[in-house]
């Protein structure tokens, strides 16, 4: 094979150029494959130059995502990736860095680079594979797993209470929030421009499917059957409408959204309007997170739920040497070697 | 007034007071004054862990050690010839450390019955006054009362006016020992510079304890001390975790290359931080991170894009780092971590010193991970360790660990400064762009050195990747193969070892090239080694010092070096590391001479050992 032959000579990258040379060793039918497959197709659009791109994940199935980007990566250690993003950010503001996670290298054992990267917000672009179950080490629950998740570590039922991964965010001050799912292609590919777009720290949830370990877990978001009755697909000045035939709207009574038929007389005037810039309400949003065995349960959002602009922390870093040496001009190492009271023995 | 004068060689003053009587900022302006003097020095400040430990007990003290004169000086002194005491625990705490005959200065304010209840004399039992004292000179007076009369005037509260009263003691020991008081009034005009009572304040005390000297009709003796011999050249007063910082900046700067600094706040390493951070017109960037492990890693990050990744820590840090040291093993990136040590294990001793981490470096990792290892050997001897630390890791792709301890970090000492273009060069090349699309990059590939390239993203033609996973000799593509793995792991090693054709020979500091007895040391035990084998020849003693920065891999003549000699002592700060190496890799029967109190070894305990083999 040799991908690299377009793009050394200067034409336009297409997804066959990041391609690598490596076998993707995902086991058959994982979701890993649909987002690989959309991050290759989405990358080309974005006007980026291949040798401009990083990827950098950590430990876990989805950590192994590096291996088939024909880019510059790294497949670092368990939950560090951030850290790491974090290092390469601030040296190098210019390049385009994409970090893959998952819910144990994310939310457990990285949890703390992760808000931190978040409250920074570095100008990076985070996808988090959420399958809620340990998929490399054979099957253990995860910090997103359901109450009660019999798993090989939890034979009786699992006691921990779950993380919500957006919620989380939220709290940790991220200035861009999304959710989608690997198999919804168009949905995710847009969200993926998106997060792309986002100057600052966008972190973009993944639904993805453990066909191994965990399958189903989100069919009732993915499945023809129910998807339209349980997700709630967001886009920023439109009305909250969800339902097969999109006959029902939510509507904010104070800060308590209630769920309305449209077909009962209400208008759409009346349905609370997504508004992205709102952190109150795309808090609210993210609190849309019940599991949906309870009856008159909200349905599960998707799309772009929050987005701010803040200033990002490598560009203040630049901008503060920059002005620095503005005011104080170029250090001088012999005076810094020097220093301010020396003397000579002759 | 019947002024004395005495010439003396050398001193050892130590200021004694409550972690708030500002006794390390009164030694560290004696200090500066000292150096700029002419005087050799060497300093060790000595404090609790506590912030505020509770005012007035023994937790409480916070002494400051200098040790100056017109002779070679290589150690803050065994034993002081001065003490001064803020308080009865100060005193109490230190009384040990006085030389019989020796001169005590006395706050007598800080011997009321609170505080000789709080240093456990008890309230009855005042050392200034029931004579136990008497085999030294005591001088006390009420520098509490002095500092207050001479400020009555200022409008000043009486917390604030008590806060200067360590000036009317620098003042003092500046009419002692003769030394103008100009350059700390400098000092406190830029400290003070927005706050105009403050420093007036200071500047009155700090002359009305010269004056005090001057007028008083208690002392009798001033001392004078002449300006040491040294060689010939242009000096400044430096410590260790400065001199540190600056290497890093000046090997930054020769090699062309941005400085990266991750790190997270720990004693007594946090010192490096405030420095770099100060330093933003060299474009050093400095990341406050949220962990130690997140320091390391930014710092591997911002190695990969092409800057030079730094971090640095304590033992406690350190351990935290471990995993990612292994992943900058395999990534083969420049990298430098340092290990300012103190007392472990766990938290251990914050504010000690200790050299027990030297295993932990060499060793402390999970598989074969090996890291070449430099030891620093003085205050400014960390500039000259750090430097050639980050000449290795940035010419021969590899993460370096440099060891500096507590001591030599806070201590001080007159440096011989380089010119920048005096230091040796440091080479680096990034991997070129590809232009010819027929050539595979092979990021593991090697050149003489069997270091890797450097190749940084935003190069064409250059993407690659690279991880903590065994890697296929050359493509750099993961690989489990059996034989491959045995051939990288040998790889590694042998890429570590060939350093050793890369540095300079061991030279023995002093002594014959054969002779009885060897002592070899390294870090910071250095200067109690010099002085301590003055003192043994003195008595006869027939031998030679040799001390080690290149920890790992050795100098490739060490072997015929040891050999010249029929015993080799290894003095440490801990419970016997190095002596494992050389008794493993030499096969000699070196013998120990262990310190793990906390402190630095004094002269005198090296020389009584040597003087004991030597029989």
């Amino acid at each position: 094979m040799n991908t690299n032959e377009n793009t050394i000579l200067d034409k336009p990258m297409t997804s066959k150029d990041l391609v690598t040379d490596q076998d993707v060793r995902w086991c058959p039918g994982c979701g890993d494959y649909s987002i690989l497959k959309q991050v290759q197709t989405v990358l080309p659009e974005l006007g980026l130059k291949r040798e401009e791109i990083v990827f950098i994940s950590g430990i876990g199935c989805s950590s192994r995502f590096p291996y088939y980007m024909e880019t510059f990566g790294m497949h670092s250690i368990h939950g560090r990736a951030t850290a790491i993003a974090s290092g390469l950010k601030a040296s190098r503001p210019e390049l385009s860095v994409w970090i893959i996670t998952g819910d144990g290298d994310a939310l457990s054992i990285g949890g703390n680079h992760f808000i931190h990267l978040l409250r920074r917000n570095f100008d990076v672009n985070i996808l988090l594979f959420n399958n809620q179950i340990y998929g490399l080490t054979k099957g253990q629950y995860s910090p997103t797993s359901e109450e009660g998740k019999i798993t090989k570590s939890t034979p009786f039922g699992s006691l921990d209470h779950p993380f919500n991964p957006l919620a989380l965010s939220m709290g940790a001050d991220a200035t861009f929030v999304a959710r989608s799912m690997d198999r919804d292609p168009v949905h995710l590919k847009e969200m993926l421009r998106r997060t792309h777009k986002h100057k600052g720290a966008s972190f973009l949830e993944i639904y993805q499917n453990c066909n191994v370990f965990n399958d189903g877990a989100f069919f009732i978001y993915t499945d023809k059957e129910t998807k339209k009755l349980e997700t709630l697909m967001v886009e920023h000045g439109k009305p909250l409408i969800f339902g097969d035939k999109n006959e029902k709207g939510i509507r904010l009574d104070g800060y308590a959204p209630v769920i309305v038929d449209l077909a009962d007389g209400n208008s759409t005037n009346d349905l609370w309007i997504h508004d992205e810039k709102d952190r109150l309400k795309a808090e609210i949003l993210t609190r849309f997170f019940d599991n949906p065995i309870h009856e008159n349960h909200m349905p599960r959002v998707f799309g772009v739920i929050y987005s701010e602009d803040r200033p990002c922390y490598e560009e203040m870093l630049v901008n503060q040497i920059a002005d620095t040496i503005s005011k104080r001009g170029n250090g001088n190492l012999d005076a810094l070697l020097k220093g301010k009271e020396s003397w000579v023995i002759s | 007034m019947a002024e004395k004068k005495e010439l003396l060689e050398e001193v050892t003053i130590r200021f004694a007071g409550d972690s708030g009587d500002g006794m390390q900022l009164t030694g560290m302006q004696f200090t500066n004054t000292t150096a700029l003097f002419g005087n050799d020095l060497s300093t060790f400040p000595d404090y609790p862990a506590e912030i505020r430990a509770p005012q007035g007990t023994l937790a409480g003290v916070s002494g400051f050690q200098i040790h100056f004169g017109s002779i070679d000086i290589h150690t803050p002194g065994d034993e002081c010839d001065v003490l001064v005491a803020m308080n009865a625990a100060a005193l109490k705490a230190n009384i040990r450390l006085l030389k019989q005959g020796g001169i005590i200065i006395a706050n007598i304010d800080g011997f009321d019955t609170k505080n000789l209840r709080l240093s456990g004399y008890g309230e009855e039992n005042n050392p200034l006054t029931n004579g136990t004292l008497e085999k030294y000179h005591l001088y006390q007076f009420d520098i509490t009362k002095l500092t207050r009369n001479s400020l009555a005037e200022s409008g000043l509260t009486t917390k604030e006016i008590d806060r200067s009263k360590n000036m009317f003691i620098l003042g003092f020991i500046y009419w002692m020992y003769n030394r103008p008081i100009e350059n700390s009034i400098n000092f406190l005009n830029e400290k003070f510079s927005k706050k105009q009572d403050i420093l007036d304040s200071n500047i009155k005390v700090l002359k009305a304890g010269y004056h005090f000297g001057e007028t008083t009709e208690t002392f009798m003796t001033r001392y004078d001390v002449k300006k040491a011999k040294m060689v010939p050249g242009a000096y400044r007063n430096i410590m260790g975790n400065q001199a540190t910082a600056y290497a890093m900046i000046a090997a930054s700067q020769k090699a062309g290359v941005n400085l990266f600094y991750g790190t997270y706040p720990i004693t007594p390493a946090s010192d490096i931080l405030h420095e770099l951070s100060k330093q933003k017109v060299f474009g050093v960037k400095t990341f406050q991170a949220e962990d130690e492990i997140a320091a390391i890693c930014s710092a591997i990050g911002a190695s990969f894009g092409g800057s030079f990744g730094t971090t640095a820590s304590s033992g406690p840090g350190i351990a935290l780092k471990t995993e990612a040291m292994g992943l900058a093993v395999n990534l083969e990136l420049p990298l430098l971590i340092i290990n300012v040590q103190r007392g472990g294990p766990s938290t251990g001793l914050p504010t000690k010193t200790e050299q027990s981490d030297l295993l932990q470096a060499i060793y402390g990792r999970n598989g074969e991970a090996p890291i070449p290892v430099i030891a620093a050997s003085s205050p400014g001897d960390c500039f000259g360790a750090a430097y050639e630390a980050c000449r290795i890791a940035l010419e021969h792709m590899t993460p370096v660990i440099l060891l500096t301890d507590g001591y030599i970090a806070n201590g001080a000492e007159p440096w011989q400064y380089p010119t920048a273009e005096s230091l040796p060069p440091i080479h680096v090349q990034f991997e070129k762009p590809k232009t010819n699309a027929e050539e595979k990059f092979l990021p593991y590939k090697r050149d003489e050195k069997l270091s890797r390239p450097w190749a940084i993203p935003g190069t064409k033609g250059l993407e690659h990747r690279i991880g903590g996973l065994e890697k296929q000799h050359e493509t750099g593509n993961i690989s489990y193969d059996p034989e491959n793995h045995e051939f990288m792991v040998k790889m590694r090693a042998a890429k570590v070892d060939k350093i050793a054709d890369y540095i300079p020979l061991q030279k023995l500091d002093s002594g014959n090239e054969k002779a009885k007895v060897l002592v070899l040391g390294w870090g910071s035990t250095y200067g109690s080694i010099k002085t301590g084998l003055i003192q043994a020849r003195a008595e006869g003693c027939d031998v030679s010092h040799a001390h080690l920065r290149h920890v790992f891999p050795f100098p490739k003549n060490l072997e015929s070096i040891l050999k010249n000699f029929d015993t080799v002592l290894i003095p440490e700060m801990n419970n016997g590391q190095l002596i494992k190496l050389i008794r493993d890799q030499f096969l000699i029967p070196a013998i120990g001479l262990n310190k793990i109190k906390g402190l630095p070894f004094n002269a005198s305990e090296i020389k009584d050992k040597v003087v004991e083999l030597s029989k």
